[in-house]
């Protein structure tokens, strides 16, 4: 007796733990409401933390850190030559992006540009050149919403524009030994910030 | 007979069959449980992993397959410390999706295979020619000095994972260099100043082992654990087995030297010496190696004691003695008669400074800083696989110390002088470095 009284009580925690019900009282009257957040919502909402945090790692600790004559940036920043310096803000965002794709499946993130340093990060679907053709075409005002299959799996895509809000972004890139372009201007749309929420199968 | 002649077709098929299980089960139960595993062996294993071929479970699952994180459990360590160029990290993003089309370069098993030693290049891992070929083939249009080059050329230049010494940024920062430096010098360890409190904890023992004599004691006189009051007890006495309470050991094993030297101990579970006590298995010995190893020397077992010498711990005999008492192929052989081996003598003798002789530890089990710039932390790393194979691990932390980077890059490309042991000036030269200068002489004309 005891022991099926113990097995009730671990069902019915498990049970409200999980979400899915209660025993003897329902946790919740009515309908359920519809699960999950609008993939639009979500990815909004995770491109103004990465905008934020880009922005702010960008001028707050790469420029003032440059400006005051402490530690710079450096691309080579991982060399044992170079071990006193600060990652370029590009790859924190990057560094970021891999370290979320181990965490978690639930949303992906990429810095891409139709011009890139590194050629590896062109826009390479159909939907991220179409997302990238609108994004430059309105100078970055208006994101671009799309929906994609890769390697069998729908997912929902956002591309924001990825602009440049310091100087240092703009001379970097300009006079980078592999850009393929030389004329940015601050404010210039440079790349794309490709956010992917996968929509089941 | 006349009962089996009764049975029906399938009752015999039946009952050989679930014979045949049983025997096989039985065999299989016997030889994964017992010592000699030798038949499950699919093929000869490569030159890292032999050592270990018989301890199939750490790699493999029980029905043979490849345990996930295999590779990872033993080398994630060192992928990370080369700042490996393609993590599999990078690959996890949807978006790379179509670089996983023709290989999975999650994986390691995709280029890496174990026990097929046809596929087996001299490095000891099994590497496809063309793998770079599906994310780079454009990298002609990018690169003009590139152009029309084979799609199986591109290892001759870089490697998939270590590219510290072969980036093009770090290749046109070192250019022009003079093929022998003018400070010619290897940084000297930093451990005994880490350990300098030791001596006031351990002073009350010194006293102690003033009293004993013979041959130990002598030795024992002679090393920097007693300039530093590390005595018999420091080493002898151990935590007996599930409890805390020490006991006298005749023979310390390298759980003792952990104590003090943990970094150096797991460096050497790391690497060939040691991989087989890292997996429980009795120590390695040159008989049991594959390369040429000296006939009296065959019955030693590889320890922390075997190189360093116990009570003495002479770091010299260990540096080069150690390695010439058991190795006995034609690199370490040709040593003696190399430029590196007069400066080592040198050393030795007094005649020039610490740092400036070349031993076979100079390079096998150089000497690195951990720390920073501000404040270094030169240990003797003591895993030789993290700057073996491929032989450019060498060329920052050992070779650019005393070379220039195309002087070191174009001696470690010629094969003849691995033989040799780098007893003359290399014989080729690799034109990459002049497509570097030129891309830089461009630029600055622009």
């Amino acid at each position: 007796m005891t022991i099926r009284k113990t097995l009730l009580t671990s069902l019915c925690a498990a049970l409200l733990f999980t979400g899915m019900g209660g025993c003897g009282k329902q946790a919740s009257s009515g309908p359920a409401p519809k699960a999950g957040i609008d993939p639009k919502i979500m990815a909004d909402a995770l491109f103004a933390v990465m905008e934020a945090d880009r922005t702010i790692y960008t001028r707050n600790v790469v420029k003032r850190s440059k400006d005051a004559g402490l530690v710079k940036a450096s691309e080579q920043w991982k060399d044992e030559d170079d071990k006193g310096s600060l990652p370029l803000p590009a790859q924190m965002f990057r560094m970021a992006s891999e370290r979320v794709s181990e965490k978690t499946e639930t949303f992906s993130y990429q810095l891409k540009s139709p011009w890139p340093v590194n050629k590896q990060n062109m826009p390479k679907t159909d939907v991220e050149k179409k997302g990238f053709d609108f994004i430059v075409a309105n100078g970055g005002k208006e994101p671009f919403y799309g929906e994609e299959t890769i390697a069998g799996k729908k997912y929902f895509t956002a591309i924001y524009a990825d602009v440049a809000v310091s100087p240092a972004c703009v001379t970097c890139h300009n006079e980078h030994k592999d850009t393929p372009r030389t004329d940015f201007k601050l404010g210039d749309t440079m790349g794309g910030v490709v956010v992917r929420i996968p929509l089941g199968s | 007979m006349e009962f089996i002649k009764k049975m029906q077709g399938w009752k015999l098929w039946l009952i050989w069959l679930l014979l045949s299980l049983v025997a096989t089960y039985l065999l299989a139960m016997n030889a994964w449980q017992g010592a000699d595993k030798t038949m499950f062996l699919p093929g000869q294993t490569t030159v890292g992993h032999y050592q270990i071929e018989l301890k199939c479970d750490a790699c493999h699952t029980p029905f043979m397959g490849v345990k996930q994180d295999a590779c990872l459990e033993c080398h994630k360590a060192e992928l990370d410390l080369v700042n490996d160029s393609h993590p599999a990290k990078k690959f996890t993003n949807p978006g790379n999706a179509h670089l996983l089309e023709h290989m999975d370069a999650h994986q390691c098993l995709t280029c890496h295979k174990e026990h097929v030693p046809k596929q087996t290049h001299a490095m000891g891992v099994t590497v496809p020619t063309d793998y770079c070929f599906y994310c780079h083939e454009d990298i002609g249009k990018e690169r003009p000095t590139h152009e029309g080059l084979g799609f199986d050329t591109c290892l001759d230049c870089h490697n998939f994972h270590d590219n510290r010494a072969l980036y093009e940024d770090f290749l046109a920062k070192n250019l022009d260099q003079p093929k022998h430096a003018v400070k010619a010098e290897l940084p000297l360890k930093t451990l005994l100043r880490s350990y300098g409190e030791m001596q006031s904890q351990s002073q009350q023992n010194v006293a102690v082992e003033n009293q004993l004599k013979g041959q130990e004691h002598e030795n024992w006189m002679l090393s920097v654990h007693q300039q530093k009051g590390v005595s018999c007890n420091d080493c002898h006495m151990q935590p007996m087995e599930a409890s805390s309470v020490k006991q006298w050991t005749n023979s310390p094993d390298y759980n003792s030297c952990r104590s003090c030297h943990n970094a150096e101990v797991e460096g050497f579970l790391g690497g060939r010496h040691g991989m087989r006590l890292a997996q429980n298995l009795s120590p390695m010995t040159p008989q049991m190696a594959r390369l040429p190893m000296k006939a009296e020397s065959m019955h030693k077992e590889l320890s922390c004691n075997s190189c360093h010498t116990a009570h003495r711990y002479d770091v010299q005999y260990a540096a080069t003695d150690a390695c010439m008492s058991c190795h006995d192929d034609a690199h370490s052989n040709n040593f003696t008669q190399t430029t590196h081996y007069k400066l080592w003598e040198k050393e030795i003798a007094g005649d020039i400074p610490a740092g400036q002789g070349v031993s076979c530890a100079s390079c096998h089990l150089p000497r690195v800083n951990v720390g920073s710039k501000r404040n270094p932390e030169v240990r003797v790393m003591h895993n030789q696989n993290d700057y073996l194979r491929p032989n450019e691990k060498m060329a920052r932390p050992v070779c650019m110390k005393c070379h220039g980077l195309e002087f070191t890059l174009d001696a470690l490309v010629d094969s003849t002088l691995v033989e040799n042991n780098y007893d003359r000036p290399p014989s080729v030269h690799l034109e990459s470095m002049q497509w570097v200068k030129d891309r830089v002489e461009a630029r600055e004309s622009n």
